[in-house]
């Protein structure tokens, strides 16, 4: 028998094939561009994010399937593929400055972020288990490296084997539900194991419980769900700053886009009681993540637990399991990326020559020496808490929405509740922004890419709530492939 | 029954081998008890007809990565260890014996219902192990196989960046190499030994 080649659709991955490519290149320009000029490194990054955004226009409303149905390519794809783009070019726009300042300006660190990127573009696409944890792998790899990057700070080298071994047990644990799925339903392909559950009715069968029950936990892990969550506040500190907000926005995004493909196909979320588990979790992880956020005096701690706590509203939309639950997370988590890279902006922007500035005390009087900063981040925490008019406000709206439709009024109100929480922790940073003294030798390190990152979040946390109507189209089109 | 008295020793030599390699003061005696629980996993393969992932196995983890293992302890110099166990040491064991009675029930009670793939034992005798990975891997399976190869690469660079870089000549007297950065190196050098002497 002589290998038959099946019907290989590149088109499917043109984004992720000339990213992919072009990164390689980026390894091999490295060599031969002195220390100094580093910079244009990150120059030809965000060259390179904006021609993959290009080549994504001639996909739109394509419907393609390929690889032996490994990958599918639909709007739903499309959309997180946008998102995802969008996401890595400001983190490289908030790097310039920062790599600059911490001394890792290596070119290693653009061409890592872009192989990460690649990963994350490639997992919403998965429609089967195997190329559903090679990418997240792939995205999972890059980042246990960008943790570590800054290698001479003993904090980064910590959270990055923090992130490592926790990481890769996640990953194992995420194998071990694959085996447990696979073996039950006897293929690997999504849609034919919705088929196959829905056909032979067992969903009460022990080894699918134990499957879901080991994705969750593993896809718990990633996300930063509680009990999983152990991680995040270290890592979250330890990291590189633009690499915490990669962290806690692009690998997010990514993560949930893929557990909503594989929960949705896989397990049949609408008869059951999975919804019960996943209930617990998201009442757990909301709760702690905002009152543990409450105590922190650091600000990447204090946004680590924020993460965790909108983990936690994100899981609301997937246990009410309906169009407009699946729109809500859609909707949220493209809000929640660019309302946290903007906090994280903020942050980054306090960094300078042998001050790290990650105490919420560092941000002291900043609103007075620069208004726009302490307008930019009012904005933000209105945001992260769901006020409008902003882009938080409209994916709450959303979930909540949702929770109720669904039945789910306790969830609603413990999520209403946890919001009003979050108020608190967000507005006391306001608060030391405006009213206190700000520090004599207060200087921000400002730079072009900063200020672009910067006003594309802001703008971007605004548009979205004043007009979200394009976003709710595309999301609530997007999420038709599920029902 | 020959088959299976050979699985029970591949497999409790196996575990012992593991278990060895964990506990062990002495971290060269942890690398050669791997070495053996590798080489006994390849015999569990030989008896499920996998003859070429026993092969890959023994050749790979055995071979190559085992003595990146042991090049990389010879250059640490490795001393006896501490053996400590957490506080959680009890709450970890119970729970893992808990999931993993778990795990053997549900694989005990479940009826196997799912289809089969097209490559049956029988087809597979037919054509030959290593000819059916291949068509396998570069006709189903070509998506992971290349994601993969994507990962080792960023496997490779990451290991270089965190392990080779700003390693630099001291000017110091007789010229002789900084290796101040040996304290910092083993965290990292479990993961991925081989880049690590590749990077330097």
């Amino acid at each position: 028998m002589d290998p038959i080649l099946p019907d290989i659709q590149l088109i499917a991955i043109l984004p992720e094939i000339i990213l992919a490519l072009l990164a390689c290149g980026l390894f091999v320009a490295e060599s031969f561009i002195q220390r100094e000029k580093k910079e244009q490194l990150g120059y030809y990054a965000i060259g390179a994010l904006a021609l993959t955004l290009l080549s994504t226009i001639p996909l739109w409303g394509k419907e393609i399937s390929t690889f032996s149905g490994m990958v599918v390519l639909d709007s739903y794809a499309l959309f997180f593929k946008t998102a995802l783009i969008l996401i890595s070019a400001i983190i490289i726009l908030m790097s310039f400055e920062y790599v600059k300042i911490e001394r890792i300006n290596l070119g290693e660190y653009y061409g890592v972020i872009l192989f990460a990127t690649v990963g994350m573009m490639l997992m919403p696409s998965a429609n089967d288990l195997l190329s559903f944890y090679l990418s997240l792998e792939l995205m999972s790899m890059s980042l246990y490296v960008l943790v570590a990057f800054m290698r001479k700070d003993p904090k980064s080298v910590e959270s990055g084997i923090k992130y490592f071994l926790t990481g890769v047990l996640a990953s194992g644990i995420i194998l071990y539900g694959i085996a447990f799925l696979y073996g039950t339903s006897g293929t690997t392909n999504l849609g034919e194991i919705s088929v196959f559950i829905k056909t032979q009715e067992i969903g009460s069968s022990p080894s699918l419980i134990m499957a879901f029950i080991l994705m969750i936990t593993g896809f718990g892990f990633k996300i930063a769900a509680v009990p999983f969550h152990m991680w995040a506040p270290d890592v979250y500190e330890g990291a590189p700053t633009p690499v915490t907000a990669f962290l806690s926005s692009g690998s997010k995004v990514a993560a949930f886009s893929v557990m909503l493909r594989v929960f949705i196909n896989s397990f049949d979320l609408n008869s059951g009681s999975w919804w019960q588990i996943l209930w617990i979790i998201a009442v757990m992880t909301m709760t702690l993540g905002n009152l543990v956020a409450l105590t922190q005096t650091k600000l990447k701690r204090m946004l680590a637990y924020s993460s965790i706590a909108h983990a936690g509203y994100l899981l609301m939309g997937l246990i009410a399991a309906s169009q407009i639950g699946y729109a809500g997370i859609m909707i949220y988590l493209v809000g929640y990326a660019f309302m946290t890279l903007g906090a994280f902006t903020v942050i980054v922007l306090l960094c300078r020559k042998n001050h790290r500035g990650d105490q919420i005390s560092d941000l002291a009087g900043v609103a007075r020496t620069n208004p726009f900063v302490g307008l930019t981040f009012i904005l933000f925490a209105l945001s992260l808490i769901g006020i409008p008019p902003t882009a938080g406000f409209v994916g709450k709206l959303f979930l909540f929405n949702a929770a109720i439709q669904g039945g789910f009024y306790w969830l609603a109100i413990i999520g209403v509740l946890n919001s009003t929480v979050s108020l608190y922790y967000y507005f006391r940073v306001v608060r030391v922004m405006y009213m206190d003294e700000p520090a004599e030798d207060l200087a921000l390190s400002f730079s072009p890419g900063m200020k672009i990152a910067l006003g594309f979040t802001a703008g971007m946390t605004l548009l979205l709530g004043l007009y979200p109507e394009p976003i709710i189209r595309a999301a609530i089109d997007s999420v038709k492939i599920f029902l | 029954m020959a088959a299976q008295l050979l699985f029970f020793y591949f497999g409790g030599v196996t575990i012992a081998g593991a278990i060895v390699a964990v506990t062990s003061r002495n971290i060269v005696y942890s690398a050669l008890s791997l070495l053996v629980a590798f080489i006994h996993i390849a015999g569990i393969y030989v008896l499920l007809n996998a003859e070429f992932i026993a092969a890959v196995q023994i050749l790979v983890y055995a071979g190559a990565i085992l003595v990146l293992y042991l090049f990389v302890l010879m250059l640490f110099n490795p001393s006896e260890e501490k053996l400590y166990l957490h506080k959680q040491a009890k709450v970890g064991i119970f729970l893992g014996v808990v999931v993993l009675f778990m795990m053997l029930f549900a694989g005990y009670k479940t009826e196997i219902i799912g289809k089969g793939g097209p490559l049956t034992a029988q087809a597979v005798k037919e054509m030959g192990h290593t000819r059916v990975i291949g068509n396998a891997l570069f006709t189903d399976y070509l998506f992971p196989f290349e994601v993969a190869s994507l990962i080792l690469l960023v496997a490779m660079f990451g290991a270089i960046v965190l392990a080779g870089r700003g390693v630099h000549r001291k000017k110091g007297p007789a010229g002789r190499i900084d290796l101040s950065y040996r304290d910092k190196l083993p965290k990292k050098s479990s993961e991925t030994p081989e880049e690590v002497i590749v990077g330097r």
